[in-house]
């Protein structure tokens, strides 16, 4: 495969097997990395997540991964987030109280309300705002106990209800931040994807 | 608003998807990645590929079966059999799956279930129960293939694997599996009325009329084998009708 590689940062409980097979029917390589230097000047970085808010900060920052990542974000490099690796990005979570996320999202994760099944397991559908460039209007699979419940200051973002409405996904320029599983949301999320590689790719390093 | 997911599941041994009745006189079906990306173009929400021979046989499930329907779906992939340990988890998420299955090696061992949702996550952690009806409005857990009956109720076991850390609860009528007769409503509505998480029905459909009934008895998902394999139904038929019936489905792109 030619053209650019996506550096898959490594956080131990994930599971990146359906990650990195996304990418590769996208005709993209994919690498596994925690090294935060390779994750810092990466041209294009993923932090995927399944498991817990505390384990997910704990790792990422005995590795010193969560600068690497903090950084990229704040100089609006190509860097794509998804579950538990958007919910990371916030202050806090319900989850794990106590525990300060990454704090690049001004917000507290909650948790789904009581009403429904949790956690939301299936495809729901994103309304994305006009403005985005790389989210659209679609149905997505979800995995999620918790979630954001407002789209940031600085961001466009696409919404989705389950009990309550909540932030599907969120994205600023080359960066996007998932709630859903765009690797695992069918051709849909692989447009979704290529979108993300095709953006990411008029950004010099 | 979440739909219900309509899920074919690819009973694989030997590496070959296989179909039969309980497990007995099992025809092939063709191959699981081949099969598995056919039933994503058709509408598919997830793919469930369950080893059938792992419990009987005492072996892992096929890892490399695994890795082969990951390359093919950008669906989720659940994959069940065999597992008995959070390392046989572990190294089934690693080859590809988004999700796994647990059920005999759970009941002789309900920590198994606790440990799967802590280290993997709680949407990682199926567990998968078979149930078989002991009388009016009670059912029985049952394992090994059938094989064993354990005497333990059925509502109260999915109640404790919630408990116990369950992101979903895989359950399948054992008097209904491969009949054709439609899913166990009884069993669905007691267990789906006594845990929070999902619950998927399985066992007995034979069309979207029994889908659309567990829908109604609070299924969340509804899994069949045999109907699509035979390819009398495609998942799309089967969406179709679950839409006219009033079921919220994933229809984008199929119609």
């Amino acid at each position: 495969m030619g053209g650019p590689t996506v550096t898959i940062v490594r956080t131990g409980t994930a599971n990146t097997a359906s990650v990195v097979a996304a990418f590769g029917r996208l005709g993209t390589r994919a690498v596994l990395s925690d090294d935060p230097d390779a994750i810092a000047g990466a041209p294009m970085v993923v932090l995927p997540g399944v498991g817990s808010f505390s384990a997910g900060v704990e790792r990422l920052s005995a590795t010193g991964v969560d600068r690497a990542i903090i950084g990229r974000v704040d100089q609006n490099r190509p860097t794509l987030g998804i579950c538990l690796g958007m919910q990371l990005f916030a202050g806090s979570s319900d989850e794990s109280p106590g525990v300060a996320g990454l704090g690049v999202i001004d917000a507290n994760a909650t948790a789904l309300p009581g009403s429904v099944s949790v956690p939301q397991l299936g495809w729901n559908r994103i309304e994305a705002d006009p403005g985005c460039r790389i989210l659209r209007n679609g149905e997505v699979y979800y995995a999620n106990s918790y979630k954001l419940d407002a789209v940031p200051v600085g961001w466009r973002g696409a919404m989705t209800t389950h009990g309550d409405r909540f932030v599907g996904a969120i994205e600023r320029g080359p960066v996007v931040l998932c709630q859903f599983h765009p690797e695992l949301s069918g051709a849909f999320g692989a447009g979704m994807l290529g979108r993300w590689i095709e953006i990411a790719g008029g950004v010099p390093c | 608003m979440l739909t219900v997911r309509v899920i074919p599941c690819l009973d694989v041994r030997g590496g070959r998807v296989v179909k039969g009745v309980k497990f007995q006189g099992l025809r092939d079906a063709g191959d699981p990645a081949e099969l598995a990306e056919r039933y994503e173009r058709e509408g598919a929400d997830e793919i469930v590929v369950l080893d059938v021979s792992a419990t009987a046989e005492e072996r892992a499930a096929a890892c490399g079966t695994v890795a082969e329907v990951r390359h093919a779906v950008g669906i989720p992939v659940t994959v069940g059999g065999g597992v008995r340990t959070g390392d046989d988890a572990g190294r089934l998420l690693d080859a590809g799956a988004d999700r796994v299955s647990v059920n005999s090696a759970a009941v002789a061992n309900p920590g198994l279930v606790r440990e799967i949702a802590d280290r993997f996550g709680v949407q990682c952690c199926v567990v998968a129960i078979d149930a078989a009806a002991t009388g009016p409005g009670g059912w029985e857990v049952v394992t090994n293939a059938g094989t064993h009956r354990t005497g333990i109720d059925a509502v109260a076991w999915s109640q404790r694997c919630a408990s116990l850390g369950a992101g979903e609860i895989l359950l399948t009528s054992w008097d209904r599996d491969g009949t054709g007769s439609g899913y166990d409503l009884g069993l669905l509505g007691a267990v789906a009325g006594a845990v929070r998480i999902p619950v998927v029905a399985s066992g007995g459909a034979s069309g979207p009329g029994h889908m659309a009934e567990a829908c109604d008895a609070g299924a969340d998902a509804v899994l069949a084998a045999s109907i699509f394999h035979d390819g009398v139904l495609t998942v799309r038929d089967v969406k179709r009708d679950l839409e006219r019936a009033g079921v919220p489905v994933r229809m984008e792109g199929l119609s």
